[in-house]
C-alpha cells in the first residue's frame, strides 16, 4: 500500500507560486496576441484580395495540422539560433520564455482566427451594408458596428480557448521552462514524492479551469437574457 | 439628381439588369415596383454603389457612381437608404445608432450629434426611446428610427428598399406616414415598395420591372389608369384585386 506523504508541499509553494507566475503569464500574453493577430488572419481570409485570403488559409491550415508541442520545439530550438544569428542576440541568452510565449501565440492566433473568422460572418451582411451606406469607409464599418457585435457573440468562446490555452501551457516542459506544471515535476522529482505533487498540480489546475468555465457559463446566459 | 443610363448588371450568366435607363429628379417621388427577382432592389442598390455593375452610367448630383475613381463613402454620406430589415446596430442605443455616422463620418462635434439625432426622433414620434435599445423596439418603430438615421446626415435624396415589406400589416401605415411627410416637404425619393396606396398618394412616377428591364416608367396617373405592357396590367390586377 503506498503511503502518501504531502509534507514536501508547503515548503514548495513560493517555488510552485513562481511558475503559476509564468504560466499565466504566457497565458495572457498568447491570448492576447493570439486574438490580435487571429482578428487580423481572420479579416485576411475574408478579403476579396486571393492573395492575403490564401496566406491567411495556409497559415490557419498549417498550424490546426501539426500538434502544438512540435510547433513549441521548434521555437525552442530553432528561433533562438536565429535571432542569435540574425540580429546579434548574445550567444546562449535564455530565450525560453520568448520562445514558449511566441510559439503559443502564433499557434493559437490560428484557432482564434476561425473563431473570429465565425463570428464575423455571424454577423449579417446587412449590417455592413447599412454602415457603408452611411458613408462609413470599410474600416469605419468593421471597427464601429461589426467587429464590436461579432466579439459579443465570440467572448464564451474566445475565454474557453484561453481555458483551453492555460492547460496546454504544461506542454512548455519540453523546454524545460519552470512553468507551474514543470515547477510541481521538479520538486517531486526532488523529495521523490511526483505523485503527489502531480496529484496536487492536477487539482490546482481543475480548480481553476473549472472555476473559469463556470463563469463563462454566467457570462453566456446572461448574453443570452440581454 | 439621378441619372441611370443603360444599365446591365450580371451575376456570372444570369443576367439581373438590362440596359435599364431612368432618372430622377429633384423633388421628385418615384415608386419602383414589380415581381420579386425583377431587379429592383438591385438597381436601387446601384444608385449608391453597394452593388457594382458591369456597364452603363449613373450620376448622383454630378458624380459618376461606376467611376473608379468617385470616394463611394463620401457619395454615399449624401444619399440616404433605408433597408427592408431596418439594420440598426443593435449594440448601440437609438441615440448611438443616431448620431454615430454624423460624429465619424461627418465630424459633427458628439454633442452637436446628438441635438440633431433628438430633432429628427421627436419628428418620427420617438423621442421617449431614445435611450433603449433596436431590440426593445417594434418593427415599425425601428424602420422609423432608421429613416431618422438616414435624415440625420442631411442627405440630397433618399432610397427605400422595400421599407414595409418586413413589418406587421399595422405597422406599416406609421412607417408609410413618415415616408408621405418626407415627400410632401420636397425629399427626392426613390422608393422601392409595393404599397400601391402609397405610390398613388405619393409618387410623381411609377417605375415597373420585370425580368431585370424597366417595363413601365410613367407618370403615376397613365401607370394605374391606362399601363401600355400587358404585364404591368397583370402585375398590377393581381395585386390590386386580392
Amino acid at each position: 500500500m503506498y503511503e502518501f506523504d504531502w509534507s514536501s508541499i508547503p515548503g514548495a509553494l513560493p517555488y510552485l507560486w513562481q511558475g503559476m507566475q509564468v504560466s499565466l503569464q504566457i497565458t495572457f500574453i498568447a491570448v492576447i496576441f493570439g486574438i490580435v493577430w487571429g482578428t487580423i488572419l481572420a479579416m485576411m481570409r475574408l478579403s476579396s484580395f486571393p492573395v492575403l485570403s490564401w496566406f491567411a488559409a495556409g497559415y490557419v491550415n498549417l498550424f490546426r495540422a501539426v500538434p502544438l508541442v512540435m510547433v513549441l520545439l521548434w521555437f525552442f530550438l530553432i528561433i533562438p539560433h536565429l535571432l542569435e544569428s540574425l540580429l546579434g542576440f548574445p550567444r546562449g541568452s535564455d530565450m525560453r520564455l520568448g520562445s514558449a510565449i511566441a510559439g503559443f501565440a502564433l499557434f493559437e492566433a490560428a484557432y482564434y482566427s476561425e473563431i473570429i473568422r465565425a463570428g464575423i460572418q455571424s454577423v449579417s451582411k446587412g449590417q455592413m451594408a447599412a454602415a457603408s451606406a452611411l458613408g462609413m469607409t470599410y474600416g469605419q464599418s468593421m471597427r464601429l458596428v461589426v467587429l464590436p457585435q461579432a466579439f459579443r457573440n465570440m467572448v464564451p468562446l474566445l475565454l474557453t480557448q484561453g481555458i483551453i490555452l492555460f492547460q496546454d501551457t504544461s506542454l512548455v516542459y519540453v523546454s524545460a521552462l519552470a512553468d507551474f506544471f514543470g515547477a510541481a515535476y521538479k520538486v517531486g522529482d526532488r523529495d521523490g514524492r511526483l505523485v503527489e505533487l502531480l496529484l496536487f498540480a492536477g487539482a490546482v489546475y481543475f480548480v481553476i479551469c473549472f472555476a473559469a468555465s463556470q463563469l463563462v457559463r454566467h457570462y453566456q446566459k446572461k448574453l443570452k437574457t440581454a | 439628381m439621378i441619372s441611370i443610363k443603360n444599365v446591365s448588371k450580371h451575376y456570372g450568366t444570369f443576367q439581373v439588369l438590362t440596359d435599364c435607363t431612368t432618372s430622377v429628379n429633384k423633388g421628385e417621388v418615384i415608386v419602383v415596383c414589380g415581381p420579386s427577382g425583377s431587379g429592383k432592389s438591385t438597381l436601387i442598390k446601384c444608385v449608391n454603389g453597394l452593388e457594382p455593375f458591369q456597364s452603363g452610367e449613373i450620376v448622383v448630383d454630378e458624380i459618376s457612381v461606376g467611376d473608379p475613381k468617385t470616394n463611394l463613402s463620401k457619395l454615399r454620406s449624401r444619399v440616404g437608404m433605408v433597408f427592408q430589415n431596418f439594420e440598426l446596430f443593435p449594440h448601440m442605443s437609438i441615440i448611438e445608432n443616431l448620431s454615430i455616422a454624423q460624429v465619424k463620418v461627418l465630424g459633427r462635434s458628439p454633442d452637436e450629434a446628438r441635438d440633431k439625432g433628438s430633432k429628427l426622433l421627436d419628428r418620427v414620434g420617438l423621442s421617449a426611446q431614445a435611450q433603449k435599445y433596436p431590440g426593445q423596439l417594434s418593427g415599425g418603430q425601428q424602420q422609423r428610427v432608421a429613416i431618422a438615421r438616414a435624415l440625420a446626415m442631411d442627405p440630397i435624396c433618399m432610397l427605400f428598399d422595400e421599407p414595409t415589406s418586413a413589418l406587421d400589416p399595422e405597422m406599416v401605415n406609421e412607417v408609410l406616414d413618415v415616408m408621405t411627410e418626407l415627400a410632401q416637404e420636397g425629399m427626392t425619393m426613390m422608393c422601392v415598395t409595393h404599397e400601391m396606396g402609397f405610390a398613388r398618394r405619393v409618387a410623381n412616377r411609377v417605375i415597373f420591372m420585370d425580368q431585370g428591364k424597366i417595363v413601365e416608367d410613367d407618370s403615376k396617373d397613365v401607370f394605374f389608369d391606362n399601363p401600355r405592357s400587358e404585364r404591368a396590367q397583370q402585375f398590377l390586377a393581381k395585386i390590386l384585386h386580392h
